[in-house]
């Protein structure tokens, strides 16, 4: 088997940890994840996802960001944001209220020999394969953020070349808006 | 071709076309920077205070095209412009502009920017940039202006659409003074101001994320929290803050004060806005603050703050910070619930909205023991300093406090002849004390008390500075010269940094580092040379007189160089960080341990 480098090295795949999830509304505008970003990092929060996209109405974006940081401080960053001229609202989301999805696409080195068990572990995950090569293999798998954590634990019998991940996008439960 | 004036503006106007020269709504050719000039004057702003340059040129050929009201103050720096236009909000309530150029002039009003988002203080920044297809290529004069300021203004844009400059104006006024106030910025690309207009002069605004009108909907159920935390109190004390004044809360902070007979203390920026020659007042809190505020604070069992956010000059050390009282906490901005001290109630909201309410909830109180107590502290710890060995700061101050009898608007500058003035010049009124507290900028008095003059030309209006702050913006003596601003320019020199060097003979063993002004200039003579006059004070003795002659001078500024003692400390002092229980108030007799709050 051929060596590969890659700087996608499985350090620290937890992206379930202890970190919050914020759901916000915003106007589409040039800067605006500036200024969100200013927020956390003035008050020593990481972010561990983040998630943009245009909304329904295109005057809109929704960002979804996974951070970490001193939790007595969370409330009053949560207010800081919400306070941004550009920020319509900023809610934070617990896996009790909401449901929290994100998508990964793994690529393995993977032989003729070793194909149909790698391809049992992406129908197990509910995954599909999107590439394949002689030598390859890209399985695209959806889920809660402990389902991708265990995904890349049963491809980890591969040689795993590199991993993307989307981060997590979080929506409210029930009628509530997110 | 002729010229023919549209809303005043003058334009190249072509023969063929409709000659409907009084028609604002006419088809003739205006462009963005006539646009937005045009929309700043409908707003209301009284001045511009700027500095030219190349991508600015367009909107400062509108000033001269567009008739307005407006009055364009040249000044020497970018800093100084913004600084006066500060020094105008703080003495009026009102945003002023300032107009500058990309680059480095719009680079200059970073400190200025910072010293009004501290204080909550609206204004208006316009800079011109780039032109659009340049923006990223490190044009010259280029600087990315917007995103250099996002951390330090309330809103900012960069505009990409001449037609929307007078929407952005409009919004940008709008942000800058409503909910709680502050700086705002706008940066205009050459092409977009040069560019020919055709919008809406008075187009809806797209703020879908700010509502400050419900500031005035006050939450009853904290309303009446708070009510019943007042009816059983029984030592209470309210702070007064900055959002008081700029809520124009006075009325009402009396009535509650006097109602339940309760002192008030102020903070360094809430000066003024209850008389501090009243009998319940307690004078400014803090490190440097009274001791009978600081007492009081230690010994309540109700503090009812309205408007402060509990800078960490005020609280010390936040968990030991009146620890045995309930506290109530008015501030508009939600975000400053519980950020330094959680409040046993808080009302999000205007302070005057939210104390109309309380003040229909309360009924009238004594509190003697209380009151007695505190008066008590007053006559043990009185503000005092020495007449004797050599000229004080504070007897400078304290005989302009008595000369002005207190109606004068004084602007400072940061350290120790800052905090003797906030000790010693009592404000009677709001709007009158002009001193950068949250960002501590030095260099900001003079150029805040030009602001202030061009805002209340018949006022008496004081900037007192030290040595150091002084020289920071002094070249705006040549703008306060020109205007015949009749400025009394207090400048207090000890040929120190006073302030760091207290610090450093406190906690340092004595050891100055970088605070000797040696080789400063003869005041006097620099402002000959700009065509003012001084009067120089080395003796006590000649206080009141050269100050009585200073402050009869009315035909422009006059400078007033007062030569003190070299070393002298402000006391009382909370060390950084330390309880307000650690106060000192006189020099200490052993070393003291270095603090671990931040400055």
């Amino acid at each position: 088997m051929k060596t590969i480098t890659t700087t996608d090295t499985p350090v620290a795949i937890n992206s379930s940890g202890s970190g919050h999830t914020l759901s916000i509304l915003v106007n589409n505008q040039p800067g605006v994840l500036m200024r969100i970003c200013q927020v956390f990092s003035r008050r020593g929060f990481n972010i561990d996802s983040l998630v943009v996209s245009q909304g329904r109405n295109p005057s809109f974006s929704r960002m979804t960001i996974g951070i970490s940081g001193d939790p007595a401080g969370l409330d009053q960053i949560i207010k800081q944001v919400g306070k941004l001229i550009d920020v319509i609202h900023c809610f934070e989301h617990t896996s009790m209220d909401s449901v929290t999805k994100e998508m990964i696409l793994i690529k393995i080195l993977c032989s003729s020999d070793e194909r149909s068990a790698a391809l049992q572990i992406t129908e197990h995950f509910g995954g599909k394969t999107v590439d394949l090569t002689p030598t390859s293999m890209v399985v695209m798998i959806n889920g809660d953020s402990p389902k991708v954590d265990a995904a890349i634990a049963m491809f980890s019998q591969y040689e795993i070349i590199e991993t993307v991940r989307t981060g997590k996008v979080v929506m409210a439960r029930g009628e509530q808006p997110t | 071709m002729k010229n023919s004036s549209i809303f005043g503006c003058v334009v190249a106007q072509n023969d063929a076309t409709s000659p409907s020269i009084s028609n604002f709504m006419s088809k003739q050719q205006i462009d963005g920077a006539q646009a937005l000039i045009k929309t700043l004057d409908d707003l209301g702003i009284e001045y511009i205070f700027g500095y030219s340059g190349g991508a600015a040129i367009p909107i400062f050929d509108a000033l001269e095209t567009v008739k307005t009201k407006m009055k364009f103050i040249l000044v020497r720096h970018e800093q100084g412009a913004v600084h006066m236009a500060d020094g105008y909000a703080r003495a009026t309530g009102k945003p002023a502009a300032v107009l500058v150029t990309s680059g480095p002039g719009a680079g200059n009003t970073v400190t200025g920017l910072m010293t009004a988002m501290m204080d909550s203080v609206p204004m208006i920044v316009i800079c011109g940039q780039t032109v659009t297809w340049m923006l990223g290529k490190d044009a010259f004069q280029e600087a990315d202006i917007f995103g250099i300021t996002i951390p330090v203004v309330k809103h900012n844009w960069l505009v990409k659409d001449t037609n929307s400059l007078p929407r952005i104006a409009r919004e940008a006024y709008h942000i800058s003074t409503t909910g709680r106030p502050g700086p705002v910025l706008i940066d205009v690309p050459k092409d977009i101001s040069q560019g020919p207009f055709s919008g809406e002069m008075n187009p809806t605004f797209n703020l879908p994320g700010y509502d400050p009108s419900s500031d005035f909907n006050i939450c009853k159920k904290s309303v009446k929290a708070a009510a019943d935390l007042i009816a059983s109190a029984k030592r209470p004390v309210i702070l007064a803050g900055q959002g008081c004044m700029i809520a124009r809360a006075d009325k009402e902070l009396m009535y509650l004060a006097e109602t339940l007979d309760c002192p008030v203390t102020s903070t360094l920026l809430g000066k003024g806005v209850f008389p501090e020659n009243h009998p319940l007042s307690l004078g400014m809190l803090g490190m440097h603050g009274t001791a009978y505020a600081n007492k009081a604070m230690i010994e309540c069992d109700l503090l009812i703050n309205v408007g402060s956010r509990f800078d960490d000059r005020i609280i010390g050390q936040p968990s030991k910070f009146c620890k045995d009282a309930k506290i109530i906490h008015i501030d508009i901005d939600p975000a400053e619930e519980g950020k330094m001290i959680k409040p046993d109630v808080m009302i999000v909201g205007d302070a005057k909205a939210a104390l109309t309410e309380i003040n229909e909830k309360i009924s009238k109180v004594k509190h003697p023991e209380w009151n007695e107590k505190l008066n008590g502290y007053k006559k043990k710890f009185p503000l005092s300093y020495k007449k004797q060995g050599g000229l004080r700061m504070q007897q400078v101050i304290d005989e302009l406090y008595e000369l002005t009898e207190g109606n004068a608007i004084v602007s400072t500058d940061v350290g120790q002849h800052q905090m003797w003035a906030a000790q010693f010049y009592k404000n009677h009124e709001s709007y009158h004390w002009l001193s950068s507290g949250g960002a501590g900028t030095m260099g900001f008095g003079f150029p805040a008390a030009i602001g202030a003059q061009l805002a209340h030309p018949k006022k008496t209006v004081i900037s007192i500075s030290g040595d150091g702050g002084f020289q920071m913006t002094l070249f705006e003596l040549a703008t306060a010269a020109i205007h015949k601003l009749p400025i009394k320019i207090v400048v207090l020199n000890n040929h120190y940094l006073g302030m760091v060097r207290q610090w450093q003979e406190l906690f340092y063993e004595d050891r100055t580092s970088g605070v000797d002004l040696v080789g400063n200039p003869d005041f006097c003579k620099l402002a000959a040379a700009y065509g003012i006059p001084s009067v120089y004070i080395k003796r006590p003795a000649d206080v009141t007189k050269q100050l009585e002659k200073a402050l009869a001078y009315n035909d422009g500024p006059i400078l007033i160089h007062a030569e003190c003692v070299k070393t002298d400390n402000v006391f009382p002092m909370i060390p950084a960080g330390a309880a307000l229980e650690d106060m000192i108030v006189e020099a200490p007799k052993t070393r003291m341990a270095k603090p671990v709050g931040s400055t």
